[in-house]
């Protein structure tokens, strides 16, 4: 591709709406009683409601409703009390029924926004974006085609058909690429918060399409849209984005028009691409699906899920920084997982030391977790044993340093092991307690009357050969931050 | 033959039959005559005779259920697992259900016996039982009459002693059109009174399975048996079941009935059936009940409405039958797009063709307002039209046909003719309301005459005891 000059480039606006498929983590089927499940031998969950045989009807799994519902509430959005589903239909090998059951007319959830913080690169400074939702509507996934390379045939597996799905659409409110990928940290937090997906890109069970156009700036006309599909990290959408929107700088800048159309995100060129269908545009058909009784969202029903609802981490950020006085980097590194928010504050409940706390997370907890590539799920310490070793090092008893990596060591996945005899008999403790080190300091500085005479004449340096006589002499580790300064005290009194 | 379930109760309990000798007696009668009638396209010989042995062991130890000695017909819609479904259609050649339509678990729970599954327009899409892969159905009263349809088979099966009872389905009066053919009594229930898991989709929002029987009293006890919730039907109605197998024995108190002026006045309905659907007029009179016209000005608007709306939702009920999964698959393939298109052609009938066509032209984006909202709107209107009626009246009389049964190939090459067969039974399927056609007589040629009865939502115990009533009263 030509390269457009910033100059040039400077003259136009992005401008991005995403839509968001969760798979939602019901145990069975949005429809159908079949296991909702990954990775099981291909076409073992489906049922004669799956396979869309003759004569069957679908049956509304209300598990998913309410995850919907949970959905919404988290993004502010208005619920729908009087709902119906429509079908839209299209033939594929992997569609049972040759129609998806959808909600095209009435979305479960309407509006609302999200809050997100985006930052170029890996600067410090950030923007806050309000990026308004246009829905959240609930329907069944298709199956899945598999076709092998080099074969003449396709493979269907139906096991994913009927998985319930949240398709989230915002509006055309995304300016900058970055926006793009912060506003799927915050969606894929807030899934996880909620536990209704797992929020896996990779693995598919979190599916972004972007619609991407570019307007000259001032224009508030919105320019011809290009659906972007087939990008399966957070990343990959950024970089879909930030190429796409040159290229269709580009496009305009050499008198062209953008064509309506769908592409490809090719991971590694890191280039789109026209999809490779002579698909005219489709006529969906859409129509309310008759074999569905309607369903009703009541009063009763909103405060209930309310009610069930977990913090979530806009507002546990805020309370981080309020309740317990943490840093805002802190408060947000802390809620990133739900685990790890949840864990803090019980540790929390045990010790008024919050910001140790917070250290000693963010310090050996999450390396530990990083390295054994663990999630905060799995966490190595009981709240208990945090709770202790952040007391011990907070009173003296053992440095944090010392805390952090010997006693840490001794206590990974050992629940049934308490902190402070852990500490006692790994010889961990020290002696920091002033009424007990001053006599013997003295003694030990009486021992040396020389030095300490050429001490107050200005050789400090003999200090070193006090403290090691100190620790010598102890029959106990002595905390040598405290030693220092007592011998300091005795030594220049 | 026996007429009745009561008959076949008396005559068990008699010792003069056992199960095993009815059924045995039915499949001899299904052995003779239905070559010509083509009436079932397959039956059960072996299992239903074992379920005979059962159920006789069954009557013997006092532990039989309710329809022990029933001997039921299904139309080739309605799921009975490991058993063939195939709508008449070449479409689900090799088709075999896996499970059983909940209205068949409830009559099999009771010890109904299923006999075979029988012939029908394709999709239940006719109302001549002449558009089937299997070729037409014929009267039994006239072979060279059609039964009417969509549920000929049912009707005829019943109509020539094959079996007791027949399941049809009812999507614009493909059971009481039939059974007004045929000399029998059809009852479509309100919509949703009866699941319908297992029955294949024609139009949702319109499908009902109903009943097809000698008498009044036998489909009030099937209706009871039959109808309910279901957790496999979100749209099965939760209305409580009364016992409308009692309930039809009860006097009809001597209510308000009015007839849809047109029905009987317009120049379409011939004179022999007008003149016997005001004989019935007048004898509700002499019995006492106020019976009066009414204007029903949207009578013009029902098929054009029922048209649009159900060959939308056919269209993508028959979506599915596309040869990838099962049924028939063109061995002409190449690719995709010609599986899709040479299966559906070649294996569809031109009816069943005509419909998804017409369903996805009224769904097609630049018609959908035009055709497919309007419609919605006027079925509303009809329904509310038809509830205000109602509302100041007990039930609705009318004709279940415009004329008696035509000749076989009368009308198969013109389907606006034909439609208008179920000009007076698909307001009830508009509406929801539940309908029964009963027989009042028959004409010159001695085919038989339908009367249809309307009823409220969920009325049907009163509108099966004021059926069995006239019924009586119009055969004396």
């Amino acid at each position: 591709m030509k390269t457009v000059s910033e100059a040039i480039l400077s003259q136009y606006e992005l401008v991005v709406g995403l839509e968001v498929h969760a798979q939602l983590s019901a145990q069975s089927k949005i429809f159908a009683a079949d296991a909702n499940r990954f990775g099981d031998a291909p076409n073992t969950n489906v049922s004669v409601i799956t396979l869309g045989h003759p004569g069957t009807l679908p049956m509304l799994n209300e598990a998913v409703v309410e995850m919907a519902i949970k959905m919404g509430l988290a993004c502010h959005c208005e619920i729908s009390r009087y709902n119906i589903f429509d079908r839209k239909n299209y033939f594929y090998p992997d569609l049972p029924k040759g129609f998806q059951t959808t909600q095209d007319k009435t979305p479960i959830c309407k509006g609302g926004y999200l809050d997100v913080k985006a930052r170029k690169g890996n600067s410090k400074d950030y923007w806050v974006k309000r990026i308004r939702l246009n829905r959240i509507h609930l329907e069944e996934d298709a199956g899945k085609s598999i076709h092998p390379a080099d074969a003449d045939y396709t493979l269907i597996d139906l096991n994913r058909a009927g998985t319930p799905l949240i398709e989230i659409v915002t509006e055309p409110d995304i300016r900058q690429p970055e926006e793009a990928a912060a506003y799927l940290a915050v969606v894929r937090r807030i899934v996880r918060y909620l536990g209704i997906c797992d929020g896996n890109m990779e693995e598919g069970s979190m599916r972004c399409d972007a619609n991407v156009s570019v307007r000259k700036k001032g224009d508030t006309k919105l320019g011809q849209k290009v659906e972007i599909k087939n990008m399966n990290s957070m990343r990959n959408v950024q970089r879909a984005i930030e190429y796409e929107f040159v290229r269709q700088v580009q496009v305009l800048e050499s008198g062209a028009k953008i064509t309506s159309e769908t592409r490809l995100f090719d991971v590694n060129s890191g280039r789109t691409f026209a999809m490779r269908t002579k698909e005219e545009l489709n006529d969906y058909r859409y129509f309310p699906e008759p074999d569905l009784a309607p369903f009703v969202v009541t009063d009763e029903d909103l405060s209930r899920i309310r009610a069930a609802m977990p913090e979530l981490p806009e507002q546990l950020v805020e309370k981080f920084q309020q309740v317990y006085q943490l840093p805002e980097y802190d408060s947000v590194v802390l809620t990133d997982e739900r685990e790890m928010a949840v864990y803090f504050e019980q540790v929390c409940a045990l010790t008024k030391h919050y910001k140790a706390v917070s250290n000693w997370l963010m310090g050996p907890v999450k390396s530990y977790l990083n390295e054994t590539g663990k999630t905060a799920a799995e966490m190595p310490l009981t709240v208990r044993q945090l709770a202790d070793a952040v007391e011990l090092t907070e009173q003296g008893a053992l440095s944090f340093s010392v805390a952090s990596k010997e006693l840490f060591a001794a206590l990974v996945n050992q629940p049934e092991a308490v902190a402070e005899a852990t500490a006692r008999r790994l010889n961990l403790l020290q002696e920091s307690n002033t009424d007990t080190l001053l006599p013997f300091i003295r003694e030990i500085v009486a021992k040396f009357p020389n030095e300490a005479a050429a001490y107050r004449k200005g050789k400090k340096n003999l200090l070193g050969m006090f403290m090691g006589e100190v620790m010598k002499a102890s029959s106990v580790k002595i905390d040598p931050k405290k030693a220092g300064e007592l011998l300091r005290q005795v030594l220049e009194s | 033959m026996y007429r009745s379930f009561a008959d076949i109760r008396t005559a068990l309990s008699h010792g003069s039959i056992t199960v095993a000798s009815l059924v045995q007696q039915y499949l001899g009668v299904v052995a003779q005559r239905n070559g010509e009638l083509n009436a079932f396209l397959e039956t059960y010989n072996e299992e239903a005779l074992q379920q005979a042995y059962q159920i006789d062991q069954k009557i013997a130890a006092g532990r039989a259920g309710r329809l022990a000695g029933m001997v039921i017909g299904l139309k080739d819609v309605i799921c009975y697992q490991n058993h063939r479904l195939q709508a008449a259609s070449r479409i689900l050649n090799g088709f075999h259900s896996q499970f059983s339509a909940t209205v068949v678990e409830r009559l099999l729970a009771e010890d109904a016996i299923i006999l075979g599954r029988q012939n029908c327009d394709e999709f239940a899409m006719g109302s001549s039982s002449e558009n089937s892969a299997f070729g037409a159905v014929r009267n039994a009263a006239d072979i060279n009459r059609v039964p009417g349809g969509s549920s000929g088979g049912s009707a005829v099966a019943v109509q020539a002693h094959m079996c007791t009872a027949s399941l049809g389905t009812d999507t614009g009066g493909s059971v009481r059109q039939p059974a007004s053919f045929c000399g029998l009594v059809g009852v479509k229930p309100t919509y949703g009174r009866l699941s319908r898991h297992g029955l294949l989709a024609y139009a949702s929002s319109f499908d009902c399975i109903g009943t097809l029987t000698h008498t009044v009293e036998d489909a009030a006890l099937l209706l009871e048996v039959m109808a309910g919730a279901d957790n496999f039907d979100s749209t099965a109605s939760t209305q409580p079941v009364t016992p409308y197998s009692k309930q039809v024995q009860e006097q009809p108190k001597c209510g308000k009935v009015a007839y849809i002026r047109e029905t009987i006045e317009s120049e379409g309905v011939s004179s022999e059936v007008k003149e016997h659907i005001l004989q019935a007029v007048e004898i509700l009179q002499s019995e006492g009940f106020t019976v009066e016209a009414v204007d029903f000005p949207l009578l013009e608007y029902i098929l054009p409405t029922y048209y649009i709306l159900t060959t939308a939702e056919a269209s993508t009920n028959l979506a599915r039958y596309d040869g990838v999964r099962y049924g028939y698959r063109s061995p002409r393939a190449t690719d995709l797009e010609s599986l899709y298109k040479l299966t559906r052609s070649e294996a569809f009938g031109k009816e069943v063709q005509r419909r998804i066509l017409l369903g996805t032209f009224v769904l097609s984006a630049s018609y959908y307002d035009a055709y497919f909202t309007k419609a919605q709107r006027v079925r509303r209107l009809i329904m509310d039209k038809t509830k205000a009626i109602l509302a100041d009246y007990d039930f609705i009389l009318s004709p279940t046909s415009p004329t008696t049964a035509f000749r076989v190939g009368e009308l198969s090459d013109n389907p606006l003719q034909m439609y208008l067969a179920d000009i007076f039974s698909v307001q009830a399927n508009v509406a929801g309301i539940p309908a029964i056609s009963i027989p009042c007589g028959n004409d010159t040629e001695g085919m038989s005459i339908g009367l249809q009865i309307m009823g409220n939502f969920f009325e049907e115990a009163k509108m099966l005891a004021f059926a069995r009533f006239l019924m009586e009263k119009c055969a004396n």
